[in-house]
């Protein structure tokens, strides 16, 4: 059995080198798919070589930034077999596995609808839960669905996996309901509400009885201080809390942590308090790993951004800002973020390619709308460019403001052409057109590759 | 004029972006000088059926459905009453199968609806999931095309002599193998088609919000002066290819 295991892995590593070599895409899932064919059982058989272990992350919004944090701060205690570039279904995590020869600890982030089997398989020691938004509804369901599913597989782990979740999420946090091995955590900055649930705001009513929560603090979407004046269902006591948060625009955070080793002060490179969440769970993971203190500082302040998770690329004397957005509370963040300094251009890039939802209902349900009184020109981009024109026009934007273009390249250049030496254009795309601008940036040699790691 | 509309539910029913349906509705009434006024109604509120001249129910995720469901089904009556009066409805998804007789789960159990329309819906097993084109003639001898996106388990399935909205080009319609999409009665509409479906179909948005006109000032229903509608028509052309190329794809 090792001998043909080790036959296979090494036969599946030749795939994905030659995947690279014929420049098709980074060959990151090429090993993993050609293993998954072969034996799906070696994946089992791999992860359990790993003698501390595996740690999976899941959530609708932040599992490439909260695992490439984690990795971060644990990467320099351990060796990791980590899916460095989002690969996040089996075939990427084996994959992940297969490449990782030496590793000795496996840090993964699993799509959602992947995390009952990556559990079953990967026998994680620990598993952290973010949130659970509406996203792509034509792909993964109603929310509801989703946590059915999770809340069935968590039944089935051993007593001892060591649940951390985000006490914040009514539904995240009740799957750790009763479990002795559990890491709560969450915000603690009313500062930071916002003065009402936003229009997509998804579990608003009460998980015990329908009763409708009340929000001593909603920070992002539902994410919040809740409690049901009814039958006073509410957050459970958080175990890992974000305090003191500063916001510093487009730039930077800093806040304190309060962990059960005591207080820490971190400092990101990353705006918006979508990060300072996915700064948390990933500092909760890490220490649920055994990391310390000082590794989790200074680790998050090494931590510049994930693969096309605010990334800022250099093209031409200009930069280029790469903000993801892939469903309404995701996006929401984004505009807030964008709020304390308005760009005069922004491109937003739409395409409806089955990773990005064929459904691009979501744009309807994302508020742009602070944002079109004060920005300059919005350049609608991507394959559904009319229909984001559309959501800009009715959404209150002048129509002298807006260009549609749905060529990617076009829509960038323009873009370019319009903002002044020395500045950032900022460039809002759905995942593949995520995909397919950094390929345009990496022929003109403005980035890397994703598959060498680029941040 | 000022167009009254009675939005139902808005907090429980808004899954597919109904918003957008309403800015459609807001924004092409303003263009021609009318004044749109929306008011939420919501569980335990009454429904007037003379106080709106316009309806519009969304839809929702299960969850929220079951919360509303018993509150809409004792509506009946004032729905009925609106309807008669000629009151413009448009029903998407879930709104649209709770407008129904119900909703009748797997195990057999009924969840009950409004019973305006003649249509019960059945659980199925999989999800009818993708783009739609459909051609409808509301408007004799005026056939025109409707493009939008379905996600629906449910099968409706319309009373002998009950009107479809439209005829399925592309997709999967109401259950996936009559052909058939939504249903029409009188000036009320229900449809699976989000997307959200007006903006790329302005066409019905100016068709329902000329009923609602209609009502507004007890009058025969005008012809809306014709709008530009540049970025519809592209917007509409991409969805409608999408259904040919990906639509009714299980």
């Amino acid at each position: 059995m090792a001998l043909r295991l080790a036959l296979e892995t090494s036969a599946a590593r030749a795939l994905g080198g030659l995947s690279r070599v014929a420049r098709r895409g980074g060959g990151t899932t090429i090993p993993g798919k050609a293993l998954w064919k072969l034996d799906p059982g070696a994946v089992d058989q791999l992860a359990a070589r790993l003698p501390h272990g595996i740690a999976v992350m899941s959530a609708t919004n932040g599992k490439t930034t909260t695992t490439a944090m984690a990795a971060e701060i644990l990467g320099g205690n351990h060796r990791l077999a980590w899916n460095r570039a989002g690969a996040n279904l089996l075939s990427g995590i084996a994959s992940a596995l297969v490449v990782s020869r030496k590793a000795d600890l496996g840090l993964f982030e699993v799509d959602e609808g992947a995390l009952p089997e990556a559990m079953a398989r990967l026998r994680p020691r620990i598993v952290t839960l973010g949130n659970l938004f509406r996203d792509q509804l034509d792909r993964y369901g109603e929310l509801e669905i989703v946590a059915e599913r999770w809340r069935g597989a968590i039944a089935e782990l051993p007593e001892d996996t060591m649940l951390v979740v985000n006490a914040d999420d009514p539904v995240v946090a009740d799957l750790a309901d009763g479990r002795n091995a559990a890491l709560r955590f969450g915000l603690d900055d009313p500062t930071h509400a916002r003065p009402s649930l936003q229009h997509a705001a998804d579990s608003k009513y009460c998980l015990r009885c329908g009763t409708a929560y009340d929000f001593a603090a909603a920070y992002v979407g539902h994410l919040g201080d809740y409690v049901c004046p009814n039958c006073g269902h509410r957050r459970p006591p958080l175990d890992v809390a974000a305090r003191g948060i500063e916001l510093r625009g487009l730039q930077a955070s800093r806040f304190e942590l309060t962990t059960p080793q005591g207080p820490v002060e971190l400092e990101l490179a990353l705006p918006g308090l979508y990060n300072v969440y996915n700064a948390t769970a990933a500092a909760s993971l890490a220490l649920a790993v055994g990391a310390s203190l000082v590794d989790v500082r200074d680790g998050l302040a090494r931590f510049s951004a994930a693969f096309g998770r605010f990334e800022r690329i250099r093209s031409g004397g200009k930069s280029v800002v790469l903000l993801l957005i892939k469903n309404p509370a995701g996006a929401n963040e984004v505009v807030r973020t964008l709020e304390t300094g308005v760009p005069p251009v922004l491109v937003v890039a739409l395409n409806d390619a089955i990773a990005d939802g064929q459904d691009v209902s979501w744009i309807w349900d994302v508020d742009f709308e602070p944002l079109l009184d004060r920005v300059g020109l919005v350049i609608a981009a991507g394959d559904r460019a009319a229909e984001l024109g559309l959501r800009m026009e009715y959404g209150g934007l002048p129509t002298g403001r807006l260009e549609v273009i749905p060529s990617l390249e076009r829509a960038l250049d323009r873009g370019l052409s319009l903002v002044e030496a020395g500045t950032e254009l900022v460039v809002l795309p759905t995942y593949t057109a995520m995909l397919a601008l950094r390929g345009i940036l990496t022929d003109r040699g403005a980035v890397r590759p994703y598959w060498e790691g680029g941040s | 004029m000022r167009i009254r509309v009675g939005h139902l539910y808005p907090d429980y029913l808004n899954i597919y972006a109904d918003r957008g349906n309403l800015a459609v509705f807001a924004r092409r009434a303003a263009l021609r000088g009318h004044e749109l006024v929306v008011h939420p109604v919501d569980r335990g509120d009454p429904l007037d059926p003379s106080a709106h001249d316009l309806l519009y129910i969304g839809g929702g995720q299960d969850r929220e459905q079951a919360l509303i469901a018993p509150d809409l089904a004792s509506k009946t009556e004032a729905l009925q009453a609106a309807h008669a009066r000629g009151v413009a409805l448009l029903a998407v998804c879930g709104g649209y199968q709770l407008l129904g007789r119900g909703y009748r789960g797997r195990d057999g159990s009924l969840m009950p609806g409004a019973a305006l329309f003649p249509h019960e819906t059945v659980a199925g097993d999989v999800r009818m999931i993708g783009d739609v084109l459909l051609e409808c003639e509301l408007e004799p001898g005026s056939p025109r095309q409707l493009a939008g996106f379905e996600n629906h388990a449910g099968r409706t399935l319309l009373d002998e002599g009950a009107v479809a909205l439209g005829r399925v080009v592309h997709g999967f319609g109401n259950d996936g193998a009559s052909g058939f999409e939504g249903t029409r009665l009188g000036n009320a509409l229900g449809t699976y088609l989000h997307g959200p479906l007006l903006p790329r179909n302005p066409w019905l948005a100016d068709w329902l919000l000329e009923r609602a006109l209609a009502h507004a000032g007890g009058t025969e229903p005008p012809t809306l002066p014709p709008l530009p509608d540049e970025l519809e028509t592209q917007a509409f052309r991409v969805s409608a290819e999408r259904a040919r190329r990906r639509g009714g794809r299980l």
